[in-house]
């Protein structure tokens, strides 16, 4: 398929990964900000061709790892409303709250209903009139100007039954909080799809201020290796900058409708991250004049605890600092089939892929 | 609050195994390995029995209904095990309010499946419940077989041997996709459909052309990861798999890579592994070639010599991985 | 994060696409996406286009790995 198979060479990916080995000068560890790249990373199998001193830690760019415990507390108390609908981007469901998570809701008859995008949540507010539908903004500047679309969509068509429960996030504010809280690495590779909305710029302040190598990437295996390639150029040269490799979907201004549409509907706000505790300006809360679609504002639901810091220390994992079998939970209460922490969620969260290889994912295959 | 059962617990990977592990087998005193078919051995008169029930929303769906389904699943559990099946029974429960026309076709579609496959339906049974007591209609098919005393390893893989082949008959993840896209849930048209087959013809030409055929086993419900993973962990052996011979259409790959999902996860309802002796790999491929069920086979690995249960796939980029056993469902997702 | 795939315009109705990845079809708004027409191709985000692709660019990332000498000659 066109844009995806020759990104996946693996003539191409051997070049570039031949490239890395020689020019790789002692350890250095970069930071996959997005989870699609920490996927993809996992899914091609991308660590067996690294050399041992190269390391990819992942980041805090996966909405499932870093969505806060009382946000899922509060979807699974407006859940348990009568005559309520949630929509939910599939991602949440097994997200684990307090005692509960959407997937236990499910099972004990909620009406939980997975959607592609938020326009079906929409549709689905408009074919089913008395009652109300609540759908979950999650995700970074790549997802929320869909959410925003959808909400003016709402106010167009008068759609008096939909409403939204917004996690929406923005990415920079959460870059600076982990290069601030001492994480030990070498460069980003930096979430493409978020860029390719928002346009290079955003992380421009992270060389400039903190010297830091970034660099935006695709998400195929060849754009990943030719990514790691360019960061240790950098690192090599002692010349961090704001590099584009994604060039075909990232331009320097990114999306201007998009950014028109998410700046018309949604104002910053301060929003907690698992994990990180609350980032200032980190959040995407509707403006007052949408407040109508606003779920918290709307109406009142129980919420079981707003509290967010639990046992696990997903946190610590996430920024760096410790290892998965530090954590007291690891493989006692927390395990990839009964989750406690976001990391053991995601299917390819630390705690998780740790769990499964021991951490032994990248070599012995022999 | 009390332990319920999860949608999780059906979805044919690791916590559908804790279930039947720590539910079924120990109370029902099951000792041989699990397989698809159970080899009964009773005063000489040995037959496969085995049973299967099945549920599908919708009814209906590109490339067959669950009549269909419900005659080749059972078919194609006894055909595997290397047995020739020979009867079968069918229990129908029915949620009242099912159209009778839809239950007329769905049992006719039963009847020319069983027809192609060349087993007779003998005997079955009929409840109606209430509405909402069930999901329209459930049938439950079980079935019986012959099977050749030289057959009896298949399907514990007992004469399996590093460097044998792995082979499948076919593109894989059709099914489910077009069962998924039969629900009208998530806003995608797609022109895949279900590639439920009766293959117990294709696997008496595979048998009859190679004595060396060391295992078999439908890639249903959990997929080929599922199936690969099982494999690995009863044999105590390594599985190498080439993700780039693994074939599979290019509309399932598209929305597989939308929808974030891994079509080596999901269900096939006309699709096997084989493991032949290395040797015997050509003659076993070309003849599932020469079969309209067999056209787009390929040779997707083989068989480590390294004592590690566990299954590598070497990616379409040159890298490796361990491919998974699946743990609940697959849900669309957007990261 | 963000799972967003590279998909074709097949037609449009008003703000609406019909998009095909591997001949699968989806629906992408294109709320976002300035003059696009049938043929071009777009990334698909929870249906969205939030990006055309530039075909270009990727011809040229492709051409210049490709032109880059062997690892091996470098040593």
């Amino acid at each position: 398929m066109k844009y995806i198979d020759e990104f996946r060479d693996k003539e191409l990916v051997s070049k570039l990964a031949g490239h890395i080995k020689n020019i790789a000068r002692g350890d250095l560890t970069f930071m996959e900000v997005c989870g699609g790249h920490t996927s993809a990373i996992h899914r091609f199998g991308i660590k067996s061709f690294l050399p041992g001193n190269i390391k990819l830690i992942s980041g805090p760019g996966c909405p499932v790892c870093v969505t806060a415990t009382s946000f899922i507390n509060k979807a699974v108390g407006c859940s348990r409303l009568k005559d309520v609908i949630i929509t939910t981007f599939g991602d949440l469901i097994r997200v684990p709250g307090t005692t509960s998570s959407l997937d236990n809701e499910r099972s004990n008859g909620a009406d939980i209903r997975i959607v592609f995008s938020g326009l079906e949540a929409l549709e689905i507010a408009i074919a089913n009139p008395n009652k109300r539908v609540v759908f979950l903004g999650i995700g970074f500047e790549t997802t929320a100007p869909g959410t925003a679309v959808t909400i003016k969509e709402a106010a167009t068509k008068r759609v008096e039954n939909f409403f939204l429960l917004s996690a929406h996030k923005i990415m920079p504010p959460a870059m600076e909080a982990i290069i601030k809280d001492g994480v030990n690495i070498d460069g980003f590779i930096c979430p493409g799809h978020v860029a390719a909305i928002t346009g290079s710029g955003i992380f421009d302040f992270i060389p400039v201020k903190y010297k830091l190598g970034c660099v935006i990437t695709g998400f195929e295996p060849v754009d990943i290796t030719q990514a790691i390639l360019m960061l240790i150029s950098q690192v090599n040269s002692h010349d961090p900058k704001n590099e584009i490799q994604y060039r075909r979907a990232v331009t320097k201004d990114g999306n201007l409708m998009a950014k028109k549409q998410m700046e018309e509907v949604f104002e910053t706000c301060d929003a907690f991250w698992r994990g990180f505790g609350i980032i200032p300006g980190s959040g995407l809360a509707l403006k007052n004049e949408f407040a109508e679609f606003d779920a918290e504002k709307s109406f009142t639901f129980d919420v079981e605890s707003k509290e967010d810091d639990g046992p696990c220390i997903c946190g610590e994992i996430l920024r760096g600092k410790k290892s998965p079998p530090d954590c007291p939970l690891f493989g006692k209460g927390c395990i990839p089939d009964n989750p406690i922490g976001a990391c053991m969620v995601s299917n390819e969260g630390a705690c998780n892929t740790w769990f499964k290889y021991s951490n032994n994912e990248c070599n012995n295959y022999t | 609050m009390s332990v319920t059962i999860t949608l999780n617990q059906g979805s044919g990977g690791k916590q559908t195994h804790r279930l039947i592990e720590n539910v079924f087998v120990k109370r029902f005193g099951i000792a041989e390995p699990l397989t698809d078919s159970a080899l009964v051995r009773n005063r000489g008169m040995d037959i496969v029995f085995t049973t299967d029930s099945f549920v599908v929303d919708p009814l209906f769906f590109p490339g067959g209904n669950i009549g269909k389904l419900a005659v080749c699943g059972t078919v194609n559990d006894l055909a595997v095990s290397g047995a020739v099946p020979v009867c079968l029974s069918a229990a129908f429960i029915i949620e009242e309010g099912l159209p009778e026309g839809d239950l007329v076709e769905i049992v006719q579609s039963m009847a020319d499946e069983a027809e192609k496959a060349d087993v007779k339906i003998v005997t079955g049974d009929t409840k109606v419940v209430e509405k909402g007591k069930c999901d329209k209609l459930f049938i439950t098919t079980s079935g019986t077989g012959t099977i050749n005393p030289d057959q009896w390893h298949i399907s514990i893989g007992e004469r399996i041997k590093p460097g044998d082949k792995l082979i499948v008959n076919g593109s894989l993840g059709n099914h489910a996709l077009a069962v998924l896209g039969a629900r009208n849930q998530l806003s995608f048209r797609t022109p895949v459909i279900s590639d439920c087959a009766s293959l117990n013809h294709l696997i008496g030409k595979v048998l009859k052309i190679s004595g060396n055929i060391h295992f078999m086993r439908d890639l249903t419900r959990g997929g080929l990861a599922t199936v690969l993973n099982e494999l690995a962990a009863m044999i105590g052996t390594g599985i190498s798999i080439n993700e780039g011979s693994v074939p599979i259409d290019d509309p399932v790959k598209g929305l597989c890579e939308m929808l974030g999902f891994d079509p080596l996860y999901l269900a096939n309802e006309g699709k096997i592994l084989i493991v032949a002796r290395a040797g015997d790999e050509s003659k076993v491929l070309d003849i599932l070639k020469s079969d309209p069920l067999g056209k787009d086979s390929h040779i997707i690995g083989e068989i480590m010599d390294d004592r590690r249960s566990r299954v590598i796939l070497n990616t379409v980029s040159g890298g490796k991985r361990i491919l998974e056993m699946p743990s609940g469902i697959q849900l669309p997702r957007i990261c | 994060m963000c799972l967003s795939i590279p998909a074709r315009i097949i037609s449009i109705e008003g703000n609406m696409a019909e998009v095909s990845c591997g001949g699968t079809i989806f629906k992408a708004g294109l709320q976002m996406i300035e003059n696009a027409k049938p043929g071009d191709y777009i990334l698909l985000h929870a249906g969205f286009a939030i990006q055309k692709i530039s075909d270009e660019e990727a011809v040229e990332t492709i051409r210049l790995i490709k032109e880059m000498k062997d690892a091996m000659n470098d040593i």
